[in-house]
């Protein structure tokens, strides 16, 4: 299939825009590198083989006929003209137009547009950008999201929406990983002012709006935290202190933070292993950021901490499951494409559920929580489940 | 002092929450509790609470002394309730884990050969490493409850309609 380019917008000759080349790396990636940091070895995928994965999935579960969709090529401008009067840039991704002002955030393409509240936008962004574009679907609301294709990457606007689905007004374009990674990294530090932080719960940081006022680099280009093996062993993850400003979290001061006890034999050190996985978990500085702590094979253990609400929500294109480690966590799922409401789940301490690869979900933690994300990485499963290969629900009962 | 208590479960109390269908099984979540499972469990049984084709979760309730196990892939070990005692040491010759073989199994012989490669007291909320090709065995002075991060293998144990929410 062609790609087709977009068409461009006039650049001010009077400004200085910045244009992006998906070839260049971006200077605030991540350490972990371009590819999920579950998907090592991973491949970007043939274009044509990602656009029928891509229709696949779009397609599945949903009666509705797509509307416009293009295949991004180069076409992205990072920053074009100078900021408007609220101090900040636009920003353009193929068909895709970005500007916000002091309370919201306006997205347009050819067939729709979209207004969301700032302070949303920018945690559903963070997200994407720190995740690498997740599993799956990662909806910033009921209109714009994502989709994963490991190696590139959809960006759609009411694709996953039943109304706008059958109006045929949705519209969904594919780059390459590192040009929208680029555009929405250049737009999340744009956007995000001195004083706010995306990763945070609203208890613990300033507002999102208003005119622009300084950044907050740091906060939105935090290292991901990925082990390789286990947390705290020997050139894997290390453990979090006060040393390390890892202080412990307002709303878990009663978590114990005694380690165990190690006796490794001369030599055995690297095997015998063991720390406080609560404790660390205590000492985390975001909410709603799963992190690899311990590894089998393709087997993750991603716990994360949890307060207010996901600020996405999350459409699954492998079975996912969940530990209730502490606390508890409500959780809506709907149908993954056409938004319909399926189940309301509720989990305390103890409790264990999976997320079936047909469903979207999103969670809210009336205080912190502490939840295992248990995922499979193999970089197959998609494909599996996409083709029918692999069933949605993990477990026939 | 704060207004904040963090809630944790444990074999002496817990709640479990429930699946509400709208339009909806809910067997497609497979939903259950580690600590109801262990309660209806025997010592050092090795019952799957998730899986993902061939990863799985399990739930063990931790009581006594455990037989001497090995595996030939790292495996972790959560502790949910109690305290346990993991021994960790080389197997002898012969008994080290099949080739190809997943998941844990019996150690051939019942007592390793080799040296003590030593070990971990681990309490609530502590993550233990179970590593790839040793073998280990667990001490409970009071019963407790057990995740392991591994794969599934002949002693894995399935009652999902038994421990699973299904209406």
């Amino acid at each position: 299939m062609t790609a087709t380019q977009p068409p461009q917008p006039q650049p001010d000759p009077q400004s200085d825009p910045q244009q992006s080349d998906p070839q260049q790396s971006d200077p605030q990636q991540s350490e972990f590198g371009s590819q999920p940091p579950s998907q090592p070895g991973s491949q970007a995928q043939p274009e044509t083989q990602s656009q029928s994965e891509s229709e696949s999935q779009s397609e599945s579960g949903s009666q509705a006929r797509s509307g416009s969709r293009s295949e991004g090529g180069l076409g992205s401008l990072v920053g074009g003209g100078a900021p408007n009067g609220a101090g900040y840039r636009s920003f353009v991704l193929g068909e895709f137009t970005f500007s916000r002002d002091d309370y919201f955030v306006y997205v347009g393409w050819p067939t729709g547009s979209h207004v969301a509240s700032a302070d949303a936008f920018l945690k559903a962004l963070q997200r994407d950008v720190a995740w690498e574009f997740f599993y799956g679907i990662v909806n910033f609301d009921g209109v714009i999201g994502t989709v994963n294709h490991y190696g590139t990457v959809d960006l759609f606007a009411g694709r996953y929406n039943d109304a706008w689905r059958k109006a045929e007004l949705d519209h969904l374009q594919n780059f390459p990983t590192p040009q929208i990674r680029a555009t929405f990294a250049a737009m999340l530090d744009d956007w995000t002012n001195h004083g706010f932080d995306p990763f945070a719960s609203p208890d613990e940081t300033g507002s999102a709006f208003g005119p622009k006022h300084g950044n907050n680099t740091p906060a939105v280009t935090r290292r991901r935290v990925t082990a390789t093996r286990m947390v705290g062993l020997h050139g894997d993850e290390p453990l979090r202190s006060d040393q390390t400003g890892h202080r412990v979290n307002r709303q878990f001061t009663d978590v114990a933070q005694d380690e165990p006890l190690v006796e490794a034999a001369a030599g055995f050190e690297d095997q015998v292993h063991a720390f406080n996985l609560f404790g660390y978990l205590s000492r985390s500085d975001v909410t709603w950021n799963p992190s690899v702590v311990s590894v089998c094979r393709h087997s993750l253990y991603c716990p994360t901490t949890e307060e207010y609400i996901l600020p996405i929500i999350h459409g699954n294109d492998r079975v996912e499951w969940f530990l209730q480690l502490s606390d508890t966590i409500y959780w809506d799922v709907e149908d993954r494409d056409s938004g319909a409401v399926r189940s309301k789940v509720t989990m305390h301490p103890g409790d264990v559920a999976a997320m079936p690869a047909d469903i979207r979900h999103q969670g809210y933690a009336p205080k912190r929580a502490m939840l295992l994300v248990w995922e499979n990485a193999d970089p197959d499963l998609p494909h599996l489940i996409a083709t029918g290969q692999l069933p949605t629900n993990p477990i026939d009962i | 002092m704060s207004r904040f208590v963090t809630r944790f479960g444990s074999l002496g109390g817990f709640e479990k929450g429930r699946v509400e269908v709208v339009d909806d099984d809910p067997r497609h979540y497979a939903f259950s509790n580690v600590f109801e499972v262990a309660l209806g469990s025997g010592p050092w049984e090795q019952v799957a609470v998730a899986q993902n084709r061939q990863y799985v979760l399990e739930v063990v309730r931790a009581e006594g002394t455990s037989g001497w196990r090995t595996c030939g892939h790292d495996q972790s070990v959560l502790v949910m309730d109690g305290q346990v005692t993991v021994e960790l040491a080389v197997p002898g010759p012969g008994q080290g884990p099949a080739a190809g073989l997943d998941g844990s199994v019996g150690l051939p012989g019942g007592v390793p050969g080799g040296p003590a490669m030593g070990r971990v007291v681990a309490g609530r909320g502590h993550l233990v490493l179970l590593p790839a090709g040793g073998a280990y065995r667990m001490v409970a002075q009071r019963p407790g409850v057990l995740v392991v991060q591994t794969i599934a293998g002949p002693d894995t144990r399935y009652r999902w309609a038994q421990i699973c929410q299904t209406s």
